[in-house]
């Protein structure tokens, strides 16, 4: 009898761990064997992804990264998962996604067609506007007092190719200068190169933050574009999005995310302790209703 | 990894329309040619008139070529870009700051990153003038001023004639560290070969493609390059003397 019991145990458990490790498969099977999760983040995205005083990185998507993290720790029964934190650019996030080197980019990527043959978006997290930052005083009030002018965008976003289009489609004469991060394209702004600043408004609102004079800057103009951010993953493994979104669902329908918004963008930030007073969008309020992974036209 | 492969994607139109992406490339091709090969006739000048200066029996020239040397020799090109790019407009009276930063930004980026390449290398370039130089017996310049030349003309007819043609192969690493090097241009947003590519990545999600076509070109301007110089060599090659062959 004893002998039947101990056999028909193990024979349990043989085939309960089997039958997991069989299940798991793709960027959870990885996560798994390795015991690692590794994570992509920005260095400059305030307030989505950025370097507090300390090099720590904070933010509205790491917050929510760090929600993914404890799904996975959770649904995979690894209280001691390592965590790895791996900086990427505009233009490396896809190629590190792609080769492995991050597991998960949440920063401020605008899901769009291009890009979902490379890699795979989680359900819409943030929904932003393509707008302008320019000093109070420049007489700057929409995308067509930039002829002629100076103006500059962040190499790789969708900010950079709209402003291209638009010069080309117009024949406006504008000198789009192209830097490479959000923090030296402000610089290029507040050392006077370039008149205003096209980005995501709800990142202008964060350089205009960390700016010297905050109330010197004012983010203008109507959107050129609206554009939904998510957070990046490899492509075909079902596996591993379907636990993402779940976790965003989870935390959008049961209003922590709300909270966490209004922590980011409605009260005082790092490093500057200045609040972005940048209000919740209604196309924002509609991705927390309904979350979904569908890219803007 | 499931990447999709897709070559044609160079001679698909860009979103502006005016061009293919290949077109991109073939500009960003052209900004980094005139970039180096501006940058490396300067550096060719500058390092010849420093690294003569390094050897010569004067305090004050031999002294400032030196500091010359040591500052932008011992720092690291992309320091050196940002201060050209973005520090030195703020040191310089508002009045000259200002009208610098007024010009086309595509100048602005095209001569900062063309000063600044060139000293770079110039510096490179300076030491092995020097070395060549040294390189000869004191008795070569010993013969030239008995025989009555000044000690410029013993320089200009005597001692460079054969210290160039000795370092003519170091000069070659040099001349194509200097298109590599100008890749950092990218960093501030000049639209050259790098960046031509990088851009790509963005317009088109396809990176493999991206950077293979851009490291192809950058080989194939060394390799032009390579050959040409090989040809310098030989042909200004003179018997008996050393790295003159037959």
């Amino acid at each position: 009898m004893i002998n039947h019991r101990l056999l028909a145990i193990t024979a349990c458990l043989l085939f309960s761990t089997s039958a997991l490790a069989q299940d798991l498969t793709g960027t959870l099977k990885k996560i798994k064997d390795t015991n690692t999760i590794s994570l992509g983040h920005r260095e400059s995205s305030i307030p989505f992804s950025y370097y507090n005083d300390q090099q720590q990185v904070i933010g509205y998507s790491q917050e929510l990264m760090m929600k993914v993290v404890a799904a996975v720790k959770k649904d995979l029964k690894l209280p001691k998962l390592q965590v790895t934190m791996t900086p990427v650019t505009s233009q490396n996030r896809i190629s590190l996604v792609q080769n492995g080197t991050v597991d998960i980019a949440c920063g401020s990527a605008t899901n769009n067609l291009e890009r979902q043959k490379q890699v795979a978006f989680s359900d819409t997290i943030f929904v932003i506007g393509t707008r302008l930052l320019t000093k109070k005083d420049s007489g700057i009030k929409d995308f067509a007092d930039l002829a002629g002018k100076n103006v500059v965008t962040t190499a790789g976003t969708t900010s950079e190719r709209l402003l291209r289009k638009l010069n080309e489609d117009k024949k406006m004469g504008m000198n789009i200068i192209s830097a490479k991060d959000h923090g030296e394209a402000f610089l290029t702004l507040e050392t006077g190169r370039a008149v205003a600043f096209m980005m995501d408004d709800a990142l202008l609102a964060g350089q205009r933050a960390n700016a010297k004079h905050p109330k010197d800057w004012i983010i203008v103009g109507k959107p050129m574009s609206n554009e939904a951010y998510g957070c990046m993953m490899r492509k075909d493994d079902p596996e591993f999005k379907a636990l993402v979104d779940k976790t965003f669902a989870k935390v959008m329908k049961s209003g922590e995310a709300a909270k966490i918004y209004k922590k980011w963008f409605m009260s005082p930030v790092p490093p500057k302790g200045m609040n972005l007073d940048f209000p919740m969008s209604d196309d924002m309020k509609a991705a927390f209703k309904n979350p979904n992974d569908q890219a803007f036209p | 990894m499931n990447y999709h492969w897709d070559w044609a994607i160079f001679l698909a139109e860009t979103p502006s329309g005016s061009t293919t992406y290949l077109g991109w490339l073939m500009s960003g091709l052209e900004v980094t040619l005139a970039l180096s090969l501006s940058a490396w006739v300067i550096a060719l000048i500058v390092g010849l008139f420093m690294g003569v200066f390094r050897t010569v029996p004067n305090r004050w020239l031999s002294g400032m070529a030196t500091v010359y040397v040591e500052v932008f020799r011992n720092t690291p090109l992309l320091v050196q870009l940002f201060i050209w790019y973005f520090v030195l407009p703020e040191l310089v009276p508002a009045s000259i700051g200002d009208a610098y930063k007024a010009i086309n930004p595509f100048l602005q980026q095209f001569l900062a990153a063309m000063l600044c390449l060139a000293l770079f290398t110039g510096a490179r370039v300076c030491e092995q003038v020097r070395s060549g130089i040294n390189s000869l017996s004191v008795g070569q310049k010993n013969a030239g001023l008995a025989l009555g030349f000044t000690l410029p003309q013993t320089y200009r007819y005597v001692i460079l004639p054969i210290a160039i043609r000795i370092i003519l192969p170091p000069l070659t690493s040099e001349f194509l560290n200097i298109f590599k090097n100008s890749a950092v241009a990218s960093t501030i947003g000049l639209l050259e070969l790098a960046a031509q590519g990088r851009q790509l990545v963005d317009y088109t999600a396809q990176p493999y493609e991206s950077f293979i076509a851009v490291t192809v070109l950058f080989m194939l301007i060394n390799t032009v390059v390579m050959i040409l110089m090989h040809r310098v060599e030989a042909r200004v090659r003179v018997p008996g003397h050393s790295g003159g062959g037959q």
